[in-house]
Order: C-alpha cells, then structure tokens, then sequence
C-alpha cells in the first residue's frame, strides 16, 4: 500500500475549516461535493470520515461564515447548499495568513537543516 | 432496491436515535449517503456494497452524534437532564424524583413552620411577606447543587445570596409599612432566581450556551408553575364545595394548610418537571411563543400608537407606571424565551420580524414611560418608588434597544443570531444585580423609609 501518507488526525482537524471555505469561495456547494473536492484537492490523502463535515458546516454556519438554502437542482435530489459570506472570506483571509506563517517556519528549520531530504517530490 | 430502501430507513432510524441530531440534519446526511451510494454503484459496485462502503465512510454515528453535540448544546442539553432511553426503564429515581419530592415537602413543611411563628390570623405579617422568597428558594438552589453535583467550594456562591438576603431582610430596621420594605420584598425572589439560577448551570455561568439552558428553564418552570396552579385551584375548589355541607369552614381551614404548602413544593416539583419531561415542553413552548409573541406584538403597536396620537404618554398615573412595567416585563420574558426556543441555525424569518415588531413598539413605550416618570421626578422629587421604578425602565430601555438593533441587523442579513442570543444572556446579570441593588443599596439611601 505504499506511498500513501497517512495524515495525522489533529492536522486533518486543523485543515478543515480553512479547506472548506476555500472550496465554497470557489462557488456555492453542498455537502457531498464538497467532499469529494477535498479527496481531489489532496489526492486522496486527506481522509476524512464524511459524517463530520456536517458539523462543521453547521459551525461555519452558526459564525455567520456561511449561509444555507435547500434546493432541489434540476438533475438531482433536493440538497442543502452552502454559500460563503463576506464574513466567511475575512476568516478565511484570516486563516491564509496563519497558514502561510506556520508553513514559512516549518520550511525555514527544515530546509535549514535538511529534514527534508527531497522536498518538492512526493 | 426495496430491501436497500429499508436498509436506509433502518439506518435513518439509527442515527436519529440519538437527540442532538435533529431531522433536517439527517434528511442531509441520507443526502449524502445516497450520492455516495450512486457514485460506488456507477464504479462497479452492487447496491448492498455501495451501502456498506457509503455507511462505513459516514463514521461512526456516536461519535458523529458527539459532534452533532458539540456545535447545538441546545440539543445536547435534552439529553443531559433526559435519562437515555436504555436507562429509564431501570432505574426510576435515577432521574431524581424522589429526590426532588423530599426537597419540596421540606419547602412546604418550611412554610408551614413560618406561618405558625407568624401566628397567621388571614393576612401575613410583613416579616412573612419580607422572607416568603427565603422560606422556598434555598431549597430549589439546594436541589440543583445536588443534582449537578455542585462541589463545596462552588456551593458558596449559591448560599452566599440567601445568607445575604436573610440578613438584609432581618435586620434592615425598616419602617412598618414603607415602600422600601415593599420595594425589597419584590426584588428579593429575583435577585434570588439568579443565585439559583448558579446552581442550575452547576456554576459555569459565564458560558453563554449554560446561560440560555438556564433562560429556556425560567420560561419552561414558569409554565408548569402555571399549569401546576390551575390543577390546584380546579382541586380547592372541588374540596371547598364537598367539604361545605361536613361542617361549615371546614373547607377553609383546609385551604388555609393546603395552598401555601401547595404552592412551595409546586416550586421544586414544576422545576424538576421541567427536567424530567423535556419533549412534552418542548411541542408547546414554541407554540406559546408562536401565538403570544404575535398578539403582544399587535397590542403593543396599537397601545403605542394610540397613546402617541392621543398624547397621553406624558400624563400615565402612578397605577398605568406599574401596569406598564408589568407589560415591558412580560414583553422581555417573552421575546427571552422565544430567543431559547429558537433553533439556532434556522435563517430569519417571519417570527424574526413579529419579535422585532414588538421589541421596537416595547421600546416606544418604554420611552414615553421614561419621558412621564422623569416629569414626575422633575415635579415632586425622589421617592423610593420612582427610583426603582426608572432603574428597571433604564436596565430595560437598554436590553431592548441593543435587542432591536440587533433583530434589525438580522433581518438584513448582517448580524448573526448567535449575536444576538449573545446580547441577551451577557445583559442576564443586569437584572439580577439590578434587583440585589433594590434589596441592600436603596433601603439605606431612604433611611428604610418612605
């Protein structure tokens, strides 16, 4: 089964809110799509137990993050979509900066000393 | 595919199982277990297959459930005080009747002790009026420390108020008679529904979720109070009319023992109710508050607009002061309680715009209440009365104002209604403070007077 990293479980939950509003900032969505857009995103790697997006979609939700309607689309079952709000896009601004410094640290000690030893091939 | 359908059906069941996972929120997740399902079956896989491998990816549904939990405490909540369905069958006392039941026959017996000391000759005597609150709340504060398990240390904030109260109420020398005395005797219980109230969310009160449980319980107890009350009076009035022809005053006399025990224990027991049959509340709170917060919102607008048109807003007498304070209180009540009954995640709508109606008519009349008060003030003076009378005006004139500009934002779409449900349980201790102020500060200002 080699290759496949096996994402840490806090990471994963860290990742979460970050990934998913840079997915709906993309366009409104709804629950399974969003889903498989992580598993595409990350290769497949990210795993994520399906059921637990849905509370934190209601998280986001509750901030004011992002907003709902239950819709049925013309080819499909009647589905709850989400769409990000201006608010939703700040926090998600927010979390880029966080990101981006946690990432520009880590690269920094590790490219410094070498721990990586071929960073850019997976 | 019948034996598929079933099969989601069972599993629908499943995850329903749990409280805090509510309908909506699963007709969401069979959503997504059915576009998993038909993306496996496009791949290869057979129906019973894509159901296991749809299922198996969903997670684990306590875990799920937990989750569910965390984000709505307001579900989590009926499952706390509620004993879970596997439970209840075996033990019966575990969710505390016996419990509750020793704690009010000691509130009743509590009173009936006050009252022979008293030497109750028909009306009680001040000391009785001044204390009533301290002969019944201790014991409700008590039951729920022991319910929540309250450590010692943390019991102290609870007892301190009813140490406090008693002291205040004791050896306050008040005048026979004077408003002070009425005045303290009023806000006491409420001050002390606060020191109860710390008991009730096992002193995590600065939690907003805890603050809003304890809200939705004021309105929950208050009307199994009432109900409670009305089966009392239906049940005196029977044994007055049965008891009449055995002797004559027999009835009353029983009355006299019967009601005011009555009406302790109904505290604790309407209390532990609450708790106990959380779904049977829960189908009527939002109806009550669906038909009365439309009907107080049309009275208020009309009497506000009747009075600004006929210009009488600047002459209420001392009794419409009072009526009207009445009216704002149960106004606030009203629109608190609706706020807890609300699901959180439910988008603004209708009921949103009646509560903004009646808050913002609430809001005229309480300034025009304010406005005549302050004339009277400007004409004859302070008196004890007028001052607590504008205090509760001013602690209200503020909550409805921050209420309203907050109803306002949400309707538009740019507040949350977690904002708002915040406003709310950070301007709690307002009121509590406001009337512990009206008990120890305002006595001493009038020389116990008045």
């Amino acid at each position: 089964m080699g290759g496949r990293i096996h994402i840490d479980k806090d990471l994963v939950a860290a990742s979460a809110t970050p990934l998913v509003l840079a997915i709906l900032d993309e366009g409104e969505s709804y629950g399974y799509a969003i889903l498989k857009r992580v598993r595409e995103l990350s290769g497949g790697e990210l795993e994520w137990t399906d059921g637990m997006l849905y509370p934190l979609l209601h998280r986001l939700h509750r901030l004011g993050y992002v907003t709902t309607d239950w819709r049925i689309p013309p080819e499909g079952r009647r589905r709850k979509y989400y769409a990000i709000t201006e608010e939703g896009r700040a926090a998600l601004a927010e979390q880029k900066r966080q990101w981006a410094a946690v990432t520009r640290a880590l690269n920094d000690i590790w490219t410094r000393f070498d721990l990586v030893p071929a960073a850019g091939e997976v | 595919m019948d034996v598929l359908e079933s099969r989601i059906a069972e599993w629908r069941a499943y995850v329903g199982r749990s409280r805090t996972v509510a309908e909506p929120d699963i007709d969401e997740l069979e959503t997504h277990l059915r576009d998993q399902m038909a993306d496996l079956q496009a791949g290869g896989l057979t129906g019973d297959e894509a159901f296991l491998v749809a299922v198996k990816r969903m997670g684990d549904i306590d875990g799920l459930s937990r989750e569910f939990a965390l984000e709505h405490s307001d579900r989590l909540w009926k499952q706390l005080v509620l004993p879970s369905k596997s439970e209840s069958d075996s033990g019966r006392n575990s969710n505390g009747l016996i419990e509750a039941l020793l704690f009010a026959v000691a509130a009743a017996i509590t009173i009936q002790i006050a009252l022979r000391g008293d030497g109750w000759s028909g009306d009680p005597s001040p000391w009785f009026a001044r204390n009533v609150s301290l002969f019944v709340l201790p014991f409700l504060a008590w039951y729920f420390a022991q319910r929540r398990k309250l450590p010692l240390r943390q019991s102290l904030p609870t007892a301190a108020p009813f140490v406090l109260g008693a002291l205040v109420m004791n050896l306050y020398p008040f005048d026979p008679e004077s408003s002070t005395e009425m005045l303290a005797a009023l806000h006491l219980p409420v001050a002390l529904w606060f020191a109860v109230g710390y008991a009730y969310v096992g002193g995590e009160w600065r939690s907003h979720e805890r603050r809003m449980d304890f809200v939705r319980f004021s309105g929950e107890w208050f009307i199994y109070y009432v109900l409670i009350a009305l089966g009392g009076g239906v049940l005196m009035g029977l044994t007055l009319a049965i008891l009449e022809p055995v002797r004559a005053g027999l009835g009353e006399s029983v009355i006299e023992w019967v009601i005011p025990s009555g009406a302790a224990g109904a505290v604790i027991v309407a209390a532990w109710l609450v708790g106990a049959k959380q779904s049977v509340v829960e189908n009527m709170a939002p109806v009550l508050t669906m038909v009365f917060t439309p009907l107080f919102a049309l009275m208020l607008t009309g009497s506000a607009l009747t009075y600004a048109v006929t210009g009488l807003g600047s002459e209420f007498d001392r009794e419409q002061l009072a009526v009207f304070d009445a009216l704002l209180i149960v106004v606030l009540g009203l629109v608190l309680y609706g706020l807890s009954a609300r699901e959180s995640s439910q988008r603004a709508g209708f009921m949103d715009v009646v509560q903004l109606v009646a808050v913002a008519a609430a809001l005229v009349l309480d300034m025009m209440v304010l406005a005549s008060m302050l004339a009277r003030i400007g004409d004859l003076g302070f008196t004890p009365n007028r001052v607590a009378a504008l205090g509760l005006n001013l602690v209200l004139l503020v909550n409805l104002l921050g209420a309203a500009w907050l109803s306002l934002r949400l309707l538009t779409g740019r507040a949350t209604f977690d904002r708002l449900a915040r406003w709310q349980t950070r301007y709690l201790p307002v009121f509590g403070l406001w009337a512990a102020g009206v008990v120890i500060v305002l006595p001493p200002l009038f020389a116990f007077g008045s």
